[in-house]
């Protein structure tokens, strides 16, 4: 190897290490946004769709497609993992879709003792079930009860909207927001549909009421809600506060390293100690 | 014993060594006592129909055998095998805490079935857990450590109940070499010991309280009475008087049961303990309820004890907090033994009443149609405790567990070891009263 060829190489290094350098500034300062939908219920016609295009997209049975099924309130189920239900309110009919509301920090990940149940790093919440024990604890800290549970199953599993995880790694839309016809789901940034909301109660107060469902419920959620009544006549618990549900373990599992170092020294001190009184 | 420096006799010394303790372990295997007995028959019935239905369980999931839901995705099964079951196994950390750490010798000679019963709670009550999960193959995940989950409370229970086991058969582990004649092995494992009971009381301390932390994410779910932040605290300060009201029944049904095993010492200060441990119930149960007080004027519910859920709350504590805790006191005071024991049966059922209502019955109380247990998760319910009581037995029967170790055992050097059991003379003539 001769002097110029030292150079070139050592020069070389040198660079490729400031770009790798670069390429991980770079990375750190644009951490991925959180992807959502908004959904605005003063658009919402009940056509439907979004539940046939879920139902065809992740392989469940067609849903029965008679009005009769908004006689009732829906859950979602084990193989819908949305469904649109009916409202009768101060202003007549109003329709709500409803599915997993893919929370800034859900408390079903957080219940996972296997990381099943995953917030990824776009937001939808995922789950993968080489993981999961099937111990149902995400079933009972949600505080929207999304996940369900295949009871009449020996391998069962957790089902529930996904975002359409797969579609959005080949980027494309939610199948339910493609579906929709008159662009009452959008979908996007969380960010960006949370400027989409306040621009419209801006500009059309009269219409809507004057709060996004999930900006800050339960810590805030991916999926966001515009409503022309009151969120409570439309079957939304109001009442989950804006912590996010993690939050409430916290102390908890904060105690738990403090008294695993803590409490083995003081037994031992106790122990020598009262062992000295009986000699 | 000879030297045997011919490898062809020592290889025939150990030959026959080995045949020999296996021929001590066949025999040890047989049953002893009588077989056709009440109890056997019913035991036999309740398991054959548990193994019938848990393979319905396995083969056709859990909506086969239980009254499970979406709305109720926990039933009996956890909110009284795993969460009563473990608190009523209190008792091992609480006494192991008074006997090792606190040197308190008077406790000695319960040791060791207090500790096996905490064993075999935890054994089959959490083990009953497997029949929950509904994909229990993959129980190890959180074990092996492919996918910690440590941001969850059910990681922190999971390792803990199994680390817990872990501890708790060391401390049992002598009884077991003494049984087998294993003499170095028994110092080893005697050694071991005070290791493995600090690691049970850091354990206990954690997961006791754990299983209420389990609830704290539910808490839009779970009626304001008994929903709050003090969950973890309320249920470690109850698994205390829990377990120990547990061992004082316990011991009640033993000594009747086991009788023949008891020596004559041991039953003689059978009523100094039973007194200790109701005065620490009651000590252990002031605060308990001092707690639930201050937790109920924070929140200020006031306005829920006029709807029946406000009722069913007092019960709760009036019933079977408060009335027992006086029991206790009285029953203290004037040495009453079997006062003692309807409190601490009292006790036992405030403890089935305050895991029930927690994680079933005052969970989604405002539900259209609440979950009621079926009969078949009753009967496994029954097929794990009737499982238990038959493994308790064969270990009781053969191990030194009431009965005193083997005279080679006893001469350990450590303060521990001396026999707990000094009787004064007043006494003795009283444990006729003691054994009504």
């Amino acid at each position: 190897m001769n002097r110029r060829d030292f150079v070139k190489t050592v020069g070389g290094i040198g660079v490729a290490a400031l770009a790798t350098q670069n390429a991980r500034a770079e990375d750190a300062a644009a951490p991925k946004e959180f992807v959502g939908v908004l959904v605005d219920t003063t658009l919402c016609v009940g056509c439907r769709s979004c539940e046939f295009a879920c139902a065809k997209v992740h392989g469940f049975p067609e849903p029965d497609p008679s009005s009769d099924v908004f006689e009732k309130q829906r859950p979602t189920s084990t193989k819908q993992w949305s469904v649109v239900n009916r409202f009768e309110t101060d202003k007549g009919e109003m329709f709500v879709k409803k599915q997993c509301m893919h929370c800034n920090q859900p408390a079903c990940a957080a219940a996972c003792a296997t990381k099943a149940m995953l917030k990824t790093e776009d937001g939808p919440v995922i789950w993968r079930a080489d993981k999961c024990m099937g111990c149902r604890f995400c079933m009972l800290s949600c505080p929207f009860d999304v996940p369900k549970f295949e009871y009449d199953s020996w391998i069962p599993k957790i089902e529930k909207c996904n975002l359409c995880w797969d579609r959005l790694q080949e980027g494309q839309k939610p199948a339910c927001v493609e579906a929709c016809p008159v662009e009452a789901l959008a979908f996007g940034k969380r960010r960006d549909l949370i400027e989409m909301a306040r621009t419209r109660i801006a500009k059309n107060p009269d219409t809507y009421v004057q709060e996004i469902y999930g900006e800050d419920d339960a810590g805030g959620t991916g999926y966001l809600y515009l409503a022309g009544v009151p969120f409570e006549q439309l079957g939304f618990r109001t009442d989950l506060g804006t912590v996010a549900y993690p939050e409430y373990t916290k102390d908890f599992l904060y105690a738990v390293p403090v008294i695993l170092t803590l409490w083995p020294a003081l037994l031992l001190a106790l122990s020598n100690a009262t062992k000295k009184e009986n000699d | 014993m000879e030297l045997h420096t011919d490898n062809g006799s020592r290889l025939a010394l150990v030959l026959s060594e080995g045949r020999r303790f296996g021929r001590f372990l066949l025999s040890e295997m047989k049953p002893k006592g009588k077989i056709v007995t009440p109890f056997n028959v019913f035991a036999v019935v309740v398991l054959l129909l548990t193994t019938v239905l848990l393979v319905i369980r396995f083969t056709r999931g859990l909506a086969a055998t239980t009254n499970l839901s979406q709305d109720f995705p926990w039933g009996i099964w956890i909110g009284f095998d795993v969460v009563t079951g473990v608190a009523f196994a209190g008792g091992a950390y609480v006494i192991t805490f008074m006997v090792y750490i606190l040197h308190l010798e008077k406790y000695h000679s319960i040791v060791r079935i207090t500790v096996l019963n905490g064993f075999l709670a935890y054994v089959f009550y959490a083990g009953a857990l497997l029949f929950d999960l509904g994909r229990p193959w993959n129980v190890i995940n959180p074990i092996i450590g492919n996918s910690f989950g440590v941001s969850s409370v059910m990681f922190l229970v999971a390792w803990h109940f199994m680390l817990y086991m872990m501890a708790e058969f060391i401390e049992f582990s002598p009884a077991v070499a003494e049984w087998l004649g294993l003499k170095r092995m028994r110092k080893l494992l005697g050694s071991l010991t005070l290791g493995a009971v600090i690691l049970g009381i850091t354990l206990s301390t954690l997961h006791q309280s754990g299983l209420g932390a389990l609830f704290l994410m539910a808490r839009n779910k779970i009626h304001p009475l008994w929903y709050s932040e003090f969950l973890p605290i309320l249920f470690f300060v109850s698994s205390i008087f829990a377990g120990l009201s547990m061992v004082i029944v316990e011991g009640t049904i033993s000594e009747k049961v086991f009788s023949k095993q008891i020596s004559r010492e041991h039953r003689a200060s059978h009523e100094e303990i039973i007194i200790g441990l109701a005065r620490i119930c009651a000590g252990t149960m002031y605060v308990y309820f001092f707690l639930k007080v201050l937790v109920f004027i924070h929140g200020q519910h006031w306005n829920y004890l006029g709807t029946p859920m406000g009722w069913w709350y007092l019960v709760e504590i009036v019933g079977f907090v408060l009335i027992p805790v006086r029991l206790f006191t009285q029953a203290v005071r004037f040495r009453n033994l079997s006062l003692i024991k309807v409190a601490a049966v009292l006790t036992l059922i405030g403890i089935v009443l305050n895991r029930l209502n927690v994680s079933i019955i005052a969970y989604k109380w405002y539900a259209v149609q609440h979950y009621v247990p079926s009969w078949m998760e009753l009967e496994i319910t029954l097929g794990v405790v009737v499982a238990e009581i038959l493994v308790l037995r064969w270990i009781v029967n053969r191990m030194p567990i009431l009965r005193d170790p083997p005279e080679w055992a006893i001469e350990q050097p450590e303060s521990v070891q001396k026999p707990a059991y000094v009787v004064k003379e007043g006494e003795k003539k009283e444990w006729a009263v003691t054994n009504m």
